[in-house]
């Protein structure tokens, strides 16, 4: 499956996502800025991504833990989602999603 | 000026090990960290989460973690700074280092640890044009003097406890205040929430759907701003205080500015002393870098060993150093009070 991230200077990188993996982990495997600082615990907000609407309604619902931890997101967006809390399915194939400011 | 052996910056589950080890050497051990409490990552950010690759525990939580290698540390009596920033480090006459906080706090030691992780817990800054020149002045990510805020058109901004503690308690001398947050609902403790929705009910504070887009006044000095509700719509709004509460962040701060070898922000050091470039001072855990490394907590406990003996040659020249186990030598099993 590929995953097609916008930066935040706004270049578009199209990257191989591996099933089970979270889409934080793909991008900071591919060198892209996200800082997910706590490494993927739900617990810092630092991997926040909007997601293309047309694939937000795809993803699983966020569970209440990660809706609470969105606040602590600058600049939140009505298809926000921490990107730790995404995992690659094939399904998912061609989502975009665009990393949020620092 | 402070004297010990060590001088450590960062008090997280590295940082406390190597005052563990360092005290099986006899050399005592102060820490600085901007945190209150000890812990670092570990009780910040995933207190509750569970741990399953620390050898021998098969699941311990960040704060179960922290609680031990503080019950572990105990006999050595480290001394703790807590709430302050390590922000300078500077060579003494003597040869030993100086580490300083932003506290006013100066400690002198031969050896300093750099055991900071990613650097300092800081809050994080709203991405809005032009914020920083009206920060200290009309824009406080903590209240630190309440009368600053008499009389003042307050805005906070945020959905957690900080955001609403604050809500509560500046509403009484606020000359009027606005909470915005981008949904209806709060992370915050319940009576807290409650609270605040009975100070709306009474018309003492107002809260809205909304989220900062824009400051504008002068001098530092706000004026106005624009925010944008739930449909997008963009309104004025009049205050002069803006507190936004976001969490925090880590940056690495000041030790960017202590004159050691950098390398992505992290320092490069040796893999049998864990010392970087500079004689003295040596780097553990997630800051330091060498060839091959993890960024795992077990990784930071097996350097934070070899830093004890290297900083052991330094502290006592003198001195020879014998290798012991805690399992069979009386005077480690003294130091450590179990005899």
């Amino acid at each position: 499956m590929k995953i097609i991230a916008t930066d935040r200077e706004g270049k578009e990188h199209t990257i191989e996502g591996r099933d089970g993996w979270t889409v934080m982990e793909i991008l900071r495997d591919a060198g892209l800025p996200i800082s997910a600082e706590c490494g993927g615990a739900c617990a810092c907000a630092t991997c926040h991504v909007y997601v293309a609407p047309e694939w937000y309604e795809k993803l699983t619902a966020p569970s209440d833990v990660e809706i609470d931890m969105l606040d602590l997101a600058l600049a939140v967006e009505p298809t926000s989602r921490l990107s730790c809390q995404i995992v690659c399915r094939p399904e998912l194939d061609g989502i975009k999603v665009t990393i949020a400011p620092e | 000026m402070i004297e010990t052996d060590v001088a450590i910056v960062g008090a997280g589950p590295v940082a406390l090990f190597a005052v563990f080890e360092l005290g099986l050497l006899d050399l005592k051990a102060q820490l600085v960290d901007i945190l209150d409490r000890p812990g670092g990552q570990c009780t910040e950010l995933y207190p509750e989460k569970p741990i399953y690759d620390i050898p021998g525990l098969p699941v311990v939580t960040g704060q179960e973690l922290t609680d031990r290698l503080m019950e572990q540390i105990k006999p050595f009596g480290a001394k703790f700074h807590l709430s302050q920033m390590a922000s300078g480090l500077a060579r003494l006459p003597d040869g030993r280092w100086k580490l300083s906080t932003d506290a006013g706090a100066e400690i002198a030691a031969p050896v300093v640890v750099i055991a900071a992780g990613a650097g300092s817990f800081v809050p994080k800054r709203p991405p809005i044009a032009g914020i920083e020149a009206y920060e200290g002045k009309s824009v406080h990510y903590a209240v630190r003097k309440m009368e600053a805020f008499r009389d003042k058109n307050i805005l906070i901004a945020g959905g957690g406890d900080s955001a609403l503690d604050w809500t509560i308690n500046l509403a009484p001398i606020a000359k009027s205040l606005t909470l915005v947050h981008h949904r209806d609902g709060f992370r915050a403790a319940q009576h807290s929430v409650n609270k605040m929705r009975e100070l709306e009910a009474e018309g003492k504070i107002r809260f809205q759907v909304a989220s900062v887009k824009a400051l504008h006044g002068a001098d530092g000095r706000l004026e106005r701003v624009t925010l944008a509700g739930a449909d997008k719509k963009e309104y004025s709004h009049d205050c002069d205080m803006f507190l936004p509460f976001f969490g925090l962040t880590i940056k690495l701060g000041p030790i960017a500015e202590f004159g050691l070898q950098l390398h992505e922000n992290l320092i490069p050091v040796d893999t049998a002393k864990f010392e970087s470039t500079t004689s003295g001072i040596f780097a553990i855990g997630d800051i330091n870098t060498y060839p091959g490394k993890l960024k795992l907590i077990l990784c930071g406990f097996h350097e934070a060993a070899l830093m004890a003996q290297a900083a052991f040659h330094i502290c006592r020249p003198n001195e020879k150093l014998r290798f012991q186990y805690t399992t069979s030598s009386s005077s480690l099993q003294k130091k450590l009070g179990v005899t």
